[in-house]
C-alpha cells in the first residue's frame, strides 16, 4: 500500500472536494429546514405577489401567461438568493468568526481548491432550490416540458457565478454589516431588472444595454427558453455570458480570499 | 508557525520543512505534518468524531483506514467517551485535546504545536504534557512554542530561546543551564533596600542575579564564595531552572 504521507500531492485533488462536501452535507442534514426556508420562501413570495397581484392587471407578456412569465423568471431570483447570500455570509463567518478556513489551509488544501469546493456546493444547492418556483408554477397551469430538466443545470452555472461573487464580497468587506451595501445596491437591482417581473424590452435603451451585463438576465432568458423552446444562437450567447461571469467571479474570489487568508 | 505551513510568507530567508521548500512545496509538506493552532478553530456545530473524520479526508487517510484513524485519535486524546458530543458541549481542556487529535489523525511525522497549554488548568496541562511526551516516545518530531518555560524544560530535547524574533540561545535544557546559569540558585527575600544591597554585593563578586518578583536570586550559587553567602544571611536554596536562563538572556524587563 502506498503511504499517503509520502505520495505526491497534486495541485487539485479530490480530497478537498470530498472533505468540504462531506462537511457541508453533515451541516445540511442538521440545518436543512432553516436553510431551505430562507432560500425558497422569499422567491416564492415574490412569485405569488407578482404573479397573482400584477397578474390580475396583466394577462400575458411576450405571449406567456403572466404567472408563467414570473414563475420561470423567479427561478433566477431563487438561484441568486440561494447562492450570493451563502457565498457572502457563510464564507465570512467561517473565515473570520470560526476560522475554519485557517484550519483547513493548515491541511493540504489550497485556497483555489477551497473556493471551488465551497462554491460548487452552494451552486448545486442553488440549482436545486431554483426549481422550486417552477414547481409552484405548475400549480398555476405551467405545462411540464423536457427542457425543464435542464433548469437545475442552468441554476448551477448561475449559482456558481453568484456564489463566487458572494465569496469575493465576503473577502472585500471589512465587517459583515458592509454586505448590506452589496445586497441593496447590487443584488436588489440585479434581480428586479433581469426580466423576471417585467420584460426589459419596455425599459429605456440604456437600461436594456445595462441588462446585458446582468448575469441574472441571461439566466432568466435561458430558463424561459428551456421551458418554452430553445433559440440556439441566443441561448449559446446566454450560456457563454454565464460561464464568463462564473470564471471572472472565481478568479476574483480566489485572489481576494488568498490575500485575506495568507499573510 | 504560520510560515511553516505556507499560511504566511517570509519577507526574507528560506524555509524548508521535511526537506521541502516552503512555500513552493507547502501543500506537500502540510500533508506530512500535523498542525495544532493556538486558537481553537474546531467546527463547533460538528461532533468530535465528525471533526476528526473531516480532517481524515482532508489529510488523505485512505477510505478503509479512516474509521480506525479517527478512533485512534479519539483514544489518544482520551475523548472516546465523548466522540458523539458536539464541540460546543466540550470543556476547554477537551477542545484542546480534540484540536491536538485533529492534527494527529493522519499519523504525521512532524507535529507543530502553537502554545498548546495556554490558559489551561494545571491538571489539564499535565494531561497534555503526557500526550506530548507519548508523541515523542513514538518517535515523532514535535515543534512546540510556549511561554511556559517550565514546559520547555520538562518536555524538550532541544530548546531555542527567542527574543524579538531571534534565536538567542539553543541547546538541550541542561546544557543551557550549565552554560548560562550553573546548577544551583539561592533566593533571598526582604525589603527593597535589602534586595538592592544583595544584588549589588553579588554583582561585585561577579555573580549573576535575577529579580524574581518579591525576591532576588543569586544564580550559579555553587560557585559563590561561602563567606559572601554567610554574610548575606538566610536564603532559600533551589535548583537553577530554564526560566533563569530565559530571563537572563532576554532581559529582566519587557520593552
Amino acid at each position: 500500500m502506498s503511504d499517503p504521507k509520502t505520495r505526491t500531492v497534486h495541485r487539485y485533488e479530490w480530497a478537498t472536494f470530498e472533505g468540504v462536501w462531506n462537511h457541508e452535507l453533515t451541516l445540511f442534514k442538521r440545518y436543512w429546514a432553516s436553510s431551505t426556508v430562507s432560500s425558497v420562501v422569499q422567491p416564492v413570495i415574490y412569485l405569488l405577489a407578482f404573479g397573482l397581484g400584477v397578474g390580475t392587471l396583466v394577462a400575458t407578456v411576450d405571449g406567456l401567461d403572466y404567472v408563467e412569465f414570473v414563475g420561470t423568471g423567479s427561478v433566477a431570483t431563487a438561484v441568486l438568493f440561494a447562492s450570493a447570500f451563502p457565498g457572502m455570509f457563510n464564507t465570512y463567518v467561517r473565515r473570520v468568526f470560526q476560522r475554519t478556513y485557517d484550519a483547513m489551509l493548515a491541511a493540504p488544501v489550497s485556497v483555489d481548491e477551497l473556493v471551488t469546493a465551497e462554491g460548487s456546493w452552494i451552486a448545486a444547492k442553488a440549482g436545486i432550490y431554483g426549481t422550486v418556483p417552477l414547481i409552484v408554477t405548475f400549480f398555476f397551469g405551467l405545462t411540464p416540458s423536457w427542457g425543464m430538466l435542464l433548469v437545475p443545470f442552468i441554476g448551477f452555472l448561475t449559482g456558481l457565478g453568484f456564489a463566487f461573487f458572494g465569496m469575493w464580497v465576503s473577502a472585500v468587506v471589512k465587517t459583515i454589516d458592509e454586505t448590506t451595501y452589496v445586497t441593496s445596491a447590487v443584488l436588489t437591482p440585479l434581480f428586479l431588472v433581469a426580466g423576471t417581473f417585467f420584460p426589459i424590452s419596455n425599459l429605456p435603451e440604456w437600461a436594456q444595454v445595462a441588462a446585458q451585463f446582468n448575469p441574472l438576465y441571461h439566466c432568466v432568458q435561458l430558463v424561459r427558453d428551456a421551458c418554452f423552446g430553445w433559440e440556439p444562437a441566443a441561448d449559446l450567447y446566454h450560456l457563454a455570458v454565464l460561464s464568463v461571469f462564473a470564471l471572472i467571479a472565481w478568479l476574483a474570489a480566489v485572489r481576494q480570499l488568498r490575500k485575506k487568508l495568507v499573510d | 508557525m504560520r510560515m511553516l505551513t505556507g499560511q504566511a510568507r517570509a519577507t526574507s530567508g528560506k524555509i524548508e520543512v521535511l526537506g521541502l521548500p516552503i512555500p513552493e512545496k507547502s501543500k506537500q509538506a502540510r500533508a506530512q505534518m500535523g498542525v495544532v493552532p493556538q486558537l481553537d478553530n474546531l467546527e463547533t456545530e460538528l461532533t468530535a468524531r465528525e471533526n476528526l473524520s473531516m480532517y481524515a479526508v482532508l489529510y488523505r487517510v485512505p477510505r478503509h483506514e479512516r474509521r480506525a484513524a479517527v478512533d485512534r485519535a479519539l483514544e489518544l486524546a482520551q475523548l472516546s467517551a465523548r466522540a458523539d458530543a458536539k464541540v460546543s458541549e466540550l470543556s476547554g481542556g477537551m477542545k484542546r485535546r480534540l484540536l491536538i487529535a485533529r492534527g494527529l489523525v493522519h499519523n504525521p511525522d512532524l507535529v507543530l504545536l502553537d502554545e498548546p497549554t495556554v490558559g489551561l488548568d494545571p491538571q489539564v496541562r499535565q494531561d497534555l504534557w503526557s500526550l506530548i511526551d507519548s508523541l515523542r516516545a513514538e518517535g515523532k518530531t514535535v515543534l512546540m512554542s510556549t511561554h511556559y518555560i517550565e514546559e520547555a524544560e520538562r518536555l524538550a530535547d532541544d530548546v531555542a530561546v527567542m527574543s524579538h524574533g531571534r534565536v538567542v540561545a539553543r541547546g538541550a535544557p541542561h546544557t543551557l543551564l550549565k552554560e548560562h546559569v550553573g546548577e544551583r540558585a539561592i533566593e533571598f527575600y526582604g525589603t527593597p533596600a535589602r534586595l538592592a544591597e544583595i544584588e549589588q554585593r553579588a554583582t561585585a563578586a561577579d555573580l549573576l542575579t535575577r529579580r524574581t518578583g518579591p525576591s532576588i536570586s543569586i544564580l550559579g550559587s555553587e560557585k559563590a564564595p561561602a563567606a559572601l553567602l554567610a554574610e548575606l544571611g538566610d536564603g532559600v536554596p533551589r535548583s537553577a531552572n530554564l526560566e533563569d536562563v530565559f530571563v537572563l538572556l532576554t532581559g529582566e524587563r519587557l520593552e
